[in-house]
């Protein structure tokens, strides 16, 4: 769910000038018709800056999202383990890249994308801001924040902008063990020792809610909604997802013997759903605004291995450059 | 270093990256890298789009390389052999009996 | 009932021992306890481990989101025949250990590990430093390691030869770029692999448990693999238009346990959570 419009004070995206009616007809057909528009195709420019924000976004997700995780990596508590998360973390990293080349095909570099992270003008997807405290964590994240993504993901196959559907594509076929592993760690865990089942129950506590608000604002506050499904860059609304979530995941939380963190948490047999209770939307807000608990460690970090590699980055292009004088010599 | 601005550092330039997956096939695009040369192309290529075991052969050309047809230009270049029909095999007409054609 | 003697803590010992000799069903029958081989299988291991240990702290962190994935890559190459290695270390030795046992439960003075590899990171150019030496090495000992006459660590030098290739080949790669690249990239190239000179001798010490395998055709005479390293690092400098190297008095003693300040603290991270739990499955 990194793809989440999250403006605190959501507008309707205008187009910047008058475009010819008959262009913007055909672009809405060929959508429409489920083709897929390419780089060099004629598109509206609100289309254009709608998609560089949601691809970018969720390339910044996916790259930010290798820290809360990558905190644990030399901490491992098995070799195993120590793996299959390097390699999760990874598959992370290649997810950042290939989203990162799929947003330049729209006219914007990598280097301005990362200034607009770094300079919290771009954001990225809430859940991130949440500190891992415990290894319980690294299975709760797989289970729930993969598991949240995986619903997004999935549908974005098939969205109208082919570099964004088959940088998806790729994702989704690398996605199939995030969860399983994850979940997987929550398992032998919740089967455990006392304190390793105390440890599982508290990340679901820790967890639970920051995943349910992953999904973005009410889809009272999500104006952009229709246009966004009518271009097929999103498929369902915020609230279906945040509904169909709750659905497939408390079963799974029994299942652990676990106790999902909503005393108003219950099955409602007339409507097919589960009931669940308010969530904070303050704390959502806040955390947008760039106030989560670690957000500040967040931009750090990535501020810090971008500054302090660009010494690495420009030599490489510049042995580059004295390697084509002396062969233009 | 922590005191200093930043530097601005230019991006590396991007690379299209083409695998081919086994002897016989073409190679297909699979997405692109940064790298600042050829080489950590290569290297790039391979360490991102072939974690998986995905290929024999890898081509990596700089994006900039590449000269593209025009999409509004498409109907001139791609119509004609539309309408040229004897190019494609099944516009014959060979009886169910005859095999291996 | 006549009362049974008293069991005495020896007695469960050589209970445990005869249990491993009598081997169990999962157990290749032809392993023999090899206290040789374990000892040169828990080196051999330990590199891997720790260097890949170290690898995996860079992870997030890469100047570049390529250079992030190609060092996760070598990092789980290293796991990999780190697993693998002390696993059959653990066979070997008969005592029930498996690589985890072995990774997680034994403190520095049992570790096997050369001193190069614990050595921090620091920049990215003493990182490569440390990789393109050790790297370099490793692919002269997996070579010669793929023959062995021991069939199982012969397979797993086979896996390991291809993959470290291209640790050096990359690694190789970044000295080249470091080393003739800007000023700045010139002088950080030099400090790194000045740093690491005086861990490249001990790459290249036999003693009488090597000694004894290589004998036997089961390890290599590494001392014997010196000059095509120092032929590879060469031609690597000068392409990268650094300096020869400027060998200070080696320092060894990683092979005996007795490692650099760095390993206590990086086991200490390491080793943490199965310490801490000692009864939990992970």
């Amino acid at each position: 769910m990194y793809t989440t419009e999250m403006s605190p004070t959501p507008k309707p995206v205008a187009a910047v000038r008058e475009e010819p009616a008959e262009l913007l007809a055909a672009f809405e057909a060929r959508v429409a018709a489920d083709e897929f528009i390419e780089p060099k195709d004629w598109m509206p420019e609100a289309y254009r800056k709608t998609l560089v924000r949601q691809i970018s976004q969720h390339a910044h997700s996916e790259i930010v999202g290798m820290l809360p995780e990558g905190n644990w990596l030399t901490r491992a508590p098995s070799l195993r383990r120590k793996a299959v998360a390097l390699a999760k973390v990874q598959d992370e990293a290649g997810h950042g890249l290939y989203l990162y080349c799929a947003a330049e095909t729209l006219g914007t570099s990598r280097e301005q994308m990362i200034e607009a992270l770094h300079s919290g003008k771009a954001k990225y997807s809430t859940i991130f801001n949440y500190p891992t405290l415990t290894w319980a964590d690294m299975g709760a994240i797989g289970w729930l924040v993969d598991g949240a993504a995986i619903m997004n993901q999935v549908p974005l196959q098939r969205t109208s902008y082919g570099p964004y559907a088959r940088a998806m594509v790729r994702v989704c076929k690398e996605e199939s063990f995030h969860q399983r592993q994850g979940y997987e760690v929550m398992t032998v865990l919740a089967n455990g020792t006392p304190e390793q089942r105390a440890m599982a129950q508290d990340a679901l506590d820790r967890w639970w809610w920051p995943s349910l608000m992953m999904f973005g604002p009410p889809d009272e506050n999500s104006p952009n909604t229709a246009q966004s499904m009518r271009w097929r860059i999103k498929r369902d609304t915020n609230d279906d997802l945040r509904q169909k979530f709750v659905n497939i995941t408390v079963p799974q939380a029994e299942y652990l013997g676990l106790t999902v963190p909503d005393a108003d948490l219950r099955w409602d047999e007339a409507r097919g759903h589960y009931d669940y209770g308010p969530i904070d939307w303050d704390e959502f807000y806040a955390v947008v605004r760039g106030e989560g608990p670690t957000a500040k460690e967040r931009i750090k970090a990535r501020r810090a291995a971008w500054e302090s590699g660009a010494w690495v980055r420009d030599a490489a292009l510049a042995h580059d450059a004295k390697r084509a004088a002396k062969a233009a010599a | 270093m922590s005191g200093d601005a930043p530097r601005a550092s230019r991006d590396w330039p991007l690379w299209e990256v083409f695998v081919r997956a086994r002897g016989g096939l073409s190679h297909k695009h699979v997405g692109s890298v940064h790298a600042p040369d050829g080489e950590l192309a290569m290297r790039h290529a391979r360490d991102t789009y072939t974690r998986r075991m995905e290929g024999v052969s890898l081509w990596v050309v700089r994006s900039a390389d590449i000269v593209a047809s025009d999409p509004a230009q498409a109907g001139e270049l791609f119509e004609p052999a539309a309408s040229k029909v004897y190019r494609h095999p099944t516009f014959y007409d060979i009886p169910d009996v005859v095999k291996h054609i | 009932m006549p009362s049974l003697p008293t069991i005495q803590p020896e007695d469960v010992a050589a209970a445990e021992h005869a249990a491993h000799d009598e081997g169990h069903f999962d157990a290749p029958a032809e392993t023999q306890i090899d206290d040789a081989l374990g000892e040169y299988l828990l080196r051999l291991g330990d590199d891997n481990l720790i260097l890949g240990q170290r690898l995996t702290e860079w992870c997030g962190h890469a100047p570049a989101l390529e250079v992030d994935l190609s060092l996760a890559n070598m990092a789980l190459d290293l796991i990999g025949q780190a697993t693998l290695l002390l696993d059959l270390a653990g066979e070997v030795e008969g005592r029930g250990r498996d690589a985890d046992a072995l990774a997680f439960h034994r403190d520095v003075l049992a570790f096997r590990n050369c001193l190069m590899v614990e050595q921090p990171n620091g920049d990215f150019a003493q990182t490569m430093a440390r990789h393109f030496l050790f790297a370099t090495f490793q692919v002269a000992l997996l070579e010669g390691l793929a023959a062995s006459t021991n069939p199982r660590l012969a397979e797993i030098a086979a896996k390991g030869v291809k993959e470290i290739r291209y640790h050096a080949e990359l690694s190789a790669d970044w000295i080249v770029r470091l080393g003739d690249g800007t000023v700045e990239s010139r002088e950080r190239m030099i400090e790194g692999l000045d740093w690491h000179w005086r861990f490249v001798d001990e790459l290249f010490q036999m003693d009488a448990v090597e000694q004894d395998l290589a004998a036997r055709g089961v390890a290599v005479d590494r001392a014997a693999l010196r000059a095509r390293f120092d032929a590879a690092v060469a031609a690597t400098l000068m392409e990268a238009t650094l300096p020869a190297p400027t060998y200070p008095r080696g320092v060894l003693g990683g092979r005996k346990g007795h490692h650099s300040e760095h390993l206590g603290h990086l086991l200490a991270i390491m080793q943490y959570l199965p310490r801490s739990y000692p009864d939990a499955r992970w």
